[in-house]
């Protein structure tokens, strides 16, 4: 593995991250989380930081394979659970989504996708209330300024600790805390289809837009000078209209607004508000 | 020479919105001061509500005689003395970020923060109104200054405070943790800990840094309180990101000595300062006023020409007939209107 990009000390992420879980958890009255374990490195990454939160008997992972999806996959998930000690469970999503679609056959990748997700996220927030535990979100700040996830599926959660780390300072933590270097290393997936990969359905790969995505959120730099930086303007262009496009996935719904007090616009609390 | 003595930090977690819990992490702190011999404790920034506040800042506000104030006021005698930080509310209804030393069963003085920032992430100023006093006070801790966190990255306030004799300046503090990137400490932490460090040792003086702990909605507090002492050393530094309770000697002797060493404070020359600044506000008071007076001119040598009017449309048939109907009946309206405030014109001469 090579520097990261973006700066990142690890020790002192982790630190902040692992605090941030045993707080907001607590908080609210709860001690245990639950959450998707996909053998990527983003949910493997929380999973390691959960279990040092909580203690690996608070935190629950599920697997929730379709039938194509890899079986490197369900693998790779296992060694996280064998590595932190956390529970696991494995709850197939092949016969529910198969039996929808059954109703529309020419139903597009992308939509069946999409399904997969929501039906993860409704598995997750029931086993959430059958274990008294919130859900723990595993997406990542490249892919939510992307908007490279299904809304109400996998960008689902109650709290995310890794929502503000790139795609490459997820990758250089996931290794200084001790997820598997096969995890690590490999090419990153949605695993919604075979043979999917995100740098392929991106068009770019994550080094490059986390590098460029960096420098124009966290260090607002101007696309003039990201341009003079070396960035090909067309590149820019396009980073840029897919973070504005996909706003709407990361706002609540907007609410016409008729009374004095709208929440959200002038009913605003902390959500901490009712711990 | 004023006498020597202890303070203490609490860096406490409070519980957003909740008063009666955070009155007793106050109690629980005081009472362990008391026992290890605190004289003076300090707590951070609105420590006694929680700081992201929003529309709860009128709930969890506190009047002069509020009962949380008498148990306050109460806490002062039976334990030590304290800066407590909480939001205040004023007889003319309005609400302060504001740090309070009370001692003795009374409330000895209040700062009202002057700066409360409103970029980034903060808000304050949409909830909360701005403090306009900056000055040291005297006591029984010898002369002192309570500065609230963002008033202390103006470096004016500081200053203020060295001018008016200040031997301590207190800082309580609700820095949350902002840009961690290769560092052991967020970069504003790092920031924090260098300008402490200046302030102590540019006017000599002891500073007190008070900051909290804990998470509000995701956002984290880096704790990290500390004393300088106005050489420049460390004298105590809590924990990060925990709770913790530290102390340290504040005895004039030190600040004396490197007065004596670097006599900036005596040499510092207000007439100086006031004729620059005073300048400099002209300066800016003039610009308004050229301003002003070059818009007034435009104004006159080019009165504004009524907007030349709207062709009626060729086609009015295209109007539909229930909006033809309505504007007939605006016309009407306005029509009436004139006539009427003719009226009332010609009953008014």
């Amino acid at each position: 593995m090579t520097a990261p990009d973006i700066p990142l000390n690890a020790a002192a992420f982790r630190r902040v991250l692992v605090a941030f879980i045993a707080d907001e958890v607590r908080k609210v009255g709860s001690a245990r989380v639950v959450l998707g374990l996909s053998g990527g490195v983003d949910s493997s990454l929380a999973a390691f930081l959960a279990a040092e939160a909580l203690g690996p008997a608070n935190v629950l992972g599920i697997r929730m394979p379709y039938r194509t999806s890899s079986p490197e996959s369900l693998a790779h998930a296992a060694e996280v659970a064998a590595a932190t000690g956390i529970a696991t469970l494995t709850i197939a999503i092949t016969d529910q989504i198969d039996a929808y679609f059954a109703g529309f056959p020419d139903a597009s990748p992308h939509r069946r996708g999409n399904k997969m997700a929501r039906e993860r996220m409704t598995i997750l927030y029931d086993h959430s209330a059958r274990w008294e535990a919130l859900v723990l979100g595993t997406s990542n700040k490249t892919e939510l300024l992307l908007g490279y996830g299904t809304l109400h599926g996998d960008m689902a959660s109650a709290l995310n600790p890794i929502g503000d780390l790139y795609k490459t300072q997820i990758w250089a933590l996931a290794e200084a805390v001790g997820v598997p270097a096969a995890i690590v290393a490999k090419e990153p997936s949605a695993d919604l289809w075979e043979g999917q990969t995100d740098e392929r359905e991106l068009g770019f790969g994550y080094r490059e837009v986390d590098r460029l995505l960096y420098l124009m959120v966290d260090e607002r730099w101007s696309r003039d000078e990201v341009e003079a930086a070396g960035f090909a303007p067309a590149f820019v262009e396009r980073v840029q209209r897919i973070v504005q496009r996909s706003q709407f996935k990361r706002r609540l719904p907007i609410i016409a607004k008729v009374s004095t007090r709208t929440i959200d616009r002038d009913f605003r609390y902390a959500r901490d508000w009712g711990c | 020479m004023a006498k020597a003595f202890t303070l203490g930090v609490a860096q406490i977690g409070p519980r957003l919105g909740d008063v009666e819990a955070n009155l007793a992490l106050y109690e629980r702190s005081l009472r362990e001061a008391k026992a290890q011999g605190i004289d003076l404790l300090v707590f951070p920034e609105l420590s006694l509500t929680g700081y992201f506040l929003k529309d709860m800042v009128s709930t969890v506000a506190l009047a002069a005689d509020a009962p949380a104030m008498a148990r306050l006021r109460a806490l002062s005698r039976e334990t030590v003395a304290f800066v407590a930080g909480l939001v205040e509310e004023t007889p003319e209804y309005r609400f302060y970020n504001s740090a309070m030393l009370i001692d003795g069963g009374e409330v000895r003085h209040v700062h009202r923060k002057v700066y409360p920032p409103t970029y980034g992430l903060f808000d304050e100023l949409r909830y909360l109104a701005r403090g306009v006093r900056l000055e040291a006070f005297d006591g029984r801790f010898g002369r002192m200054a309570l500065l609230l966190c963002e008033d202390m990255w103006h470096p004016s306030s500081a200053y203020i405070a060295a001018m008016d004799g200040a031997l301590t300046v207190v800082v309580p503090s609700a820095s949350p943790i902002q840009g961690l990137t290769a560092g052991e400490l967020p970069e504003n932490a790092d920031y924090w800990q260098r300008l402490n460090r200046v302030t102590a040792e540019t006017y000599g003086m002891f500073v007190a840094y008070a900051n909290r702990v804990g998470f509000e909605d995701g956002i984290g507090f880096w704790g990290g309180s500390e004393i300088i002492a106005p050489d420049g050393a460390v004298l105590a530094r809590a924990r990060y990101y925990e709770a913790d309770l530290i102390a340290a000697a504040i005895d004039p002797a030190a600040a004396r000595r490197k007065r004596i060493s670097a006599p900036m404070i005596r040499d510092e020359n207000l007439d100086v300062t006031i004729n620059e600044l005073t300048r400099i506000r002209g300066r800016e008071l003039a610009g308004v006023v050229k301003d002003l007076r070059r818009r007034t001119l435009a104004a006159l040598a080019a009165p504004e020409k009524p907007a030349a009017r709207a062709k009626a449309p060729r086609r009015p048939d295209k109007v539909p007939r229930h909006s033809r109907k309505l504007a007939a009946g605006a016309r009407k309206a306005a029509k009436g209107a004139r006539a009427g405030a003719k009226a009332k014109a010609a009953r008014r001469r």
